[in-house]
């Protein structure tokens, strides 16, 4: 990935606030993820996480409020846009495509990152995977774990594994920036440690920034360097993850809620 | 200020049948889920039948008993209990294809039943329709005027006492003001729904017997039109207020009386603009009304995620079945063809012709509905433009056909791209609703001028001339050969599509929208492409449609084919391009041999009827009921030998494998 500047962000949120009717959701919130950090991103339930992934990613319009990524400020940039500059998102309510085998996902998801797939090209019958993108995407395969599954339609695929499939579809577009919304839910304690390796791993080998999203809080502490907490749409904590579960906000946002 | 009155008091009575029928609208979308479309030819059944019945010297209030009273919350019931009710956990897509079913499938019942004999306009329920009753200002009130507003105001306000002071009511507004979440509460919901089904089949049933006077015959076309002026007054409230509708109906026809008094008569206004008055009123809300546009998100928490459609059997049959059908299929086609051009009969090398130029506009449908998942209702529209533009640039450019034919595809594809801008943000019932416009708009604006649909006579399209063939001289086999080669041409580009890039990205697109955009699939383009791609061949099977006719006219192409033709190639199996050409060559097949049976009905109807019934079966059957028998009895051979092809077998199948794929 080219053209970063040292030293600088590579997500900068400034002042985002998006309210559906009367509920605010995200309000004005600041959050900055450096080059290649892990951030874990916590909150009760309701407190604006994935409706701030849905601003940052650009699948919802934000109210108010910048989110600069490698320095550009992606505006009203439509999602796919955004997801070319590299920013790669798994989701809460999983958002696999049925019908396809989980090959075909992680190919879609080679191509499109590149603009790829030009209609001419299947009108001549050039669209067969080269010899390189099956390489790759045997290698995503067997890195989150799913070798064995290739040519199996997704929609037969039970929840926890189609949440690797999406990570896997994510991961494959190279992302300089990954959102993870909750991906250890409905996976087991084994494939949770080793979703945390794979996340640790791809983020330092290919200096990927991630913010993850979990209800987790073990995998958090694992992966994250920093944790960001919410609540009510604002965020009240910012620091290490036992910093952050020490403070008496913190304590009172998740007991008071949950007890 | 006097004649403002005198045009828009005439518009009251009008637009209160749209508000009746809105108001059923709403009361079965909300308490079901299911957008009816049927209402419009439910409410031709009750005309029909008031008709009929009254023809035969019955008392018009027996015939109203019979038709409106008794018949339609009947049909509302019987749609109930054997269909909605079934598939009330479907999808979106099933639930508009079954009502669809009904929609093309109830009119052609009739004639079916009925013969296909005309019903002038029966008498009004009420009084009068000559007498003039009183004045309002200066505008005289007639006897089919005071008729519907005052039948208005006594179901308005029944339907208020039910709804407000009866503990049905409470239910049913509790259905209508929270969907199905009522089904939580332990309510016993399919009452409610059954009650909500014959309450809104009255009321289209009424809506049909009021406006049934009005028109010198009684045609299924009115009640096309009066179905989408009610969806359009419901659409002011986003399909979720029965007030707004009542008001958006009222309003409507006041519109339609102001429109028709002030834009002079004869202009291009007058015959233009004022007909399509409901339609540019849907697409208006449509496009910017927000509650119009969400109408299909997920916001709906008893939804289910659709199990996913089965794959084709070709993919999973045993390889030694598979060899089988392959040969055979090779075989067949090669017998088909030789027969053809040797041995079979003049009329029927026609019928096949025709078929083959149908499949290609099916494909159209294959690629738009099956492959990208979007509901168009407007592909015959995309057909007639290329049949048309292939035969005015005979007419007056004199530009060789075939040149004509591919010149009308690619303004087919260009007019499909720019249908496809206002429908970006649509999907479903949204969607279905926009082309449905589309096609209406055509119908009467865009087709009837004669430099556009051709003279009233109909619009020759020359039979080509190809070096020393002249196609219109030689026999007909001719033709299917090169009306073959057409087809041929568009299915491989379709199964090139499929197999290719932009079939997974369609994929993508069908399976999530929101996660084909986070991987950066751009689904505008991904839209535009295909809506261009799709109205392209279609355009082109209109054009050879068009040469192999020889004369078209406007009605060839209107909105009930463009229904139709989605009805037929769902029933045989959209997903693949099997489907679409077994569609075509099925549907002038049937209608040709049962124009062999003793009968008055038009064999039209009875085919229509058929395809129609295999509709129902979509929301069980989402492959196409045809492609599901096709799998039961593949499998039951493969039972018989024991060859079931093992699971797992073969190693990476990426690009050039075929994931529903036929050849
Ligand atoms: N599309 C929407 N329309 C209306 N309200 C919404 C919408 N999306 C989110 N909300 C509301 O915004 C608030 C924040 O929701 P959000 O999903 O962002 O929270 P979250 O932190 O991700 O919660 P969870 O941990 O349960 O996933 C909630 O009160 C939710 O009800
Ligand atoms: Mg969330």
């Amino acid at each position: 990935m080219t053209g970063r500047v040292e030293g600088a962000a590579l997500l900068e949120v400034r002042g985002l606030t998006k309210s559906f009717g009367a509920i605010t959701a995200v309000r004005d919130v600041d959050l900055v993820v450096g080059p290649g950090e892990r951030v874990g991103l916590v909150g009760p339930n309701g407190a604006g996480k994935t409706t701030l992934f849905n601003c940052i990613c650009g699948q919802t319009q934000a109210d108010a409020g910048t989110v600069v990524f490698r320095g550009i400020d992606l505006g009203s940039k439509p999602t796919f846009e955004r997801a070319r500059l590299g920013i790669g998102r798994t989701f809460q309510r999983v958002e696999v495509f049925p019908e396809l085998t989980v090959a075909e996902h992680l190919m879609v998801a080679e191509r499109a990152r590149r603009g790829d797939g030009r209609l001419w090209k299947d009108l001549l019958g050039r669209s067969a995977l080269s010899a390189q993108e099956s390489a790759r995407v045997e290698a995503m395969l067997v890195l989150v774990g799913l070798d064995g599954l290739a040519n199996v339609p997704v929609a037969a695929l039970g929840l926890g594994t189609c949440r690797l499939v999406e990570l896997a579809r994510a991961l494959i577009g190279e992302p300089v920036l990954l959102l993870a919304d909750e991906p250890s839910s409905g996976l087991d304690a084994h494939e949770t440690a080793e979703l945390a390796s794979v996340l640790r791993r791809v983020s330092g080998e290919h200096e990927m920034a991630v913010l993850l999203v979990e209800h987790d809080l073990g995998l958090v502490a694992r992966v994250a360097e920093r944790t960001v907490v919410m609540d009510v749409g604002g965020v009240i904590a910012n620091g290490t993850f036992d910093a952050v579960m020490a403070d008496q906000r913190v304590r009172h946002a998740y007991l008071g809620k949950s007890a | 200020m006097g004649q403002f009155l005198s045009y828009a008091i005439p518009g009251i009575p009008y637009g209160c049948t749209f508000a009746i029928v809105a108001v059923g609208l709403v009361l079965t979308y909300q308490a079901t889920g299911v957008f009816n479309f049927a209402f419009g030819a439910q409410a031709y059944v009750s005309a029909y039948v008031y008709a009929l019945l009254t023809e035969h010297g019955m008392n018009r209030f027996g015939a109203f008993a019979v038709s409106v009273l008794l018949l339609a919350p009947l049909l509302g019931l019987l749609f109930d209990r054997l269909l909605f009710s079934r598939i009330a956990r479907a999808n979106v897509t099933a639930k508009i294809v079954s009502a669809l079913g009904l929609f093309v499938g109830l009119p052609s019942l009739l004639a079916v039943v009925f013969g296909s004999a005309t019903r002038y306009a029966p008498p009004s329920v009420l009084f009068n329709p000559a007498t003039v009753y009183f004045h309002v200002g200066s505008t005289p009130i007639n006897g089919i005027e005071l008729a519907t507003v005052i039948v208005t105001v006594v179901v308005v306000v029944a339907l208020m006492v039910l709804l407000r002071y009866t503990a049905y009511g409470l239910k049913m507004r509790a259905a209508v003001e929270s969907g199905r979440l009522l089904e939580l509460d332990g309510v016993n919901a399919s009452a409610v729904v059954s009650s909500a089904w014959m309450i809104s089949s009255l009321l289209a049933g009424l809506a049909g017997v009021l406006l049934a006077p009005q028109y010198p015959t009684v045609s299924s076309n009115t009640y096309a039109v009066l179905l989408v002026a009610a969806i359009a007054a419901a659409a002011l409230g986003a399909l979720r207020s029965i007030p707004l509708a009542l008001v958006g109906g009222i309003a409507l026809g006041v519109v339609e009386g102001l429109a028709s008094g002030y834009f002079a008569p004869g202009s291009i206004l007058h015959t233009g603009l004022l007909p399509a008055i409901p339609f540019l009123a849907l697409v208006f809300l449509l496009l910017f009304l927000p509650g119009m546009r969400s109408l299909d998100e997920p916001n709906d928490p008893l939804s289910s995620v659709d199990p996913p459609i089965p794959p084709s059997i070709t993919t999973t049959r045993s390889r030694d079945i598979d060899r089988v059908v392959r040969v055979g299929r090779w075989a067949l086609a090669i017998f088909f063809v030789f027969s053809v051009l040797t041995w079979v009969p003049g009329n029927w090398v026609f019928t096949l012709s025709t078929g083959i130029a149908l499949s290609t506009i099916f494909l159209s449908i294959t690629l738009i509905t099956g492959m990208g998942g979007q509901l168009s209702l407007c592909q015959a529209t995309f057909a007639g433009i290329g049949a048309f533009a292939a035969g005015q640039l005979a007419l007056h450019a004199g530009l060789p056909i075939l040149l004509g034919a591919v010149t009308g595809a690619l303004l087919a594809a260009v007019i499909g791209a720019v249908a496809a801008l206002p429908a970006l943000r649509l999907r479903g019932l949204p969607l279905a609703l926009l082309t449905l416009s589309f096609a209406l708009l055509a119908d009467y604006v865009a087709f009837p001028p004669s430099w556009a649909g051709g003279p009233v006579t109909g619009l020759n399209v020359p039979r080509p001339q190809i070096g020393p063939i002249n196609f219109a001289t030689s026999s007909t086999r001719a033709f299917f050969l090169l009306a073959l080669v057409m087809l041929v041409l568009a299915s491989t580009v379709v199964l090139l599509i499929q197999r290719g890039t932009l079939g997974r990205f369609l994929g993508a697109m069908r399976g999530s929208p929101v996660g084909a955009a986070s991987i950066g699939i751009n689904l505008s383009w991904t839209k535009v492409l295909l809506f261009a791609l799709s109205a392209g061949l279609a355009g082109l099977g209109g054009a050879v449609y068009g040469s192999l006719q020889q004369v078209v006219t406007p009605v060839d192409f209107n909105y009930e084919f463009s229904l139709i033709f989605v009805v037929v190639v769902v029933t045989t199996g959209v997903n693949t391009v099997e489907g679409a050409i077994q569609a075509g060559i099925g549907f002038v097949v049937i209608q040709q041999l049962l124009s062999y049976l003793p009968g008055r009905a038009g064999s039209g109807s009875l085919t229509v009827l058929l395809f129609a019934l295999g509709a129902l079966t979509y929301a069980r059957h989402p492959e196409g009921v045809v492609e599901y028998q096709k799998r039961i009895w593949t499998e039951r051979f493969e039972g018989l030998f024991d060859r079931r092809n093992p699971q797992g077998q073969g190693e990476l199948a990426l690009p050039g494998g075929s994931p529903g794929g036929a050849s």
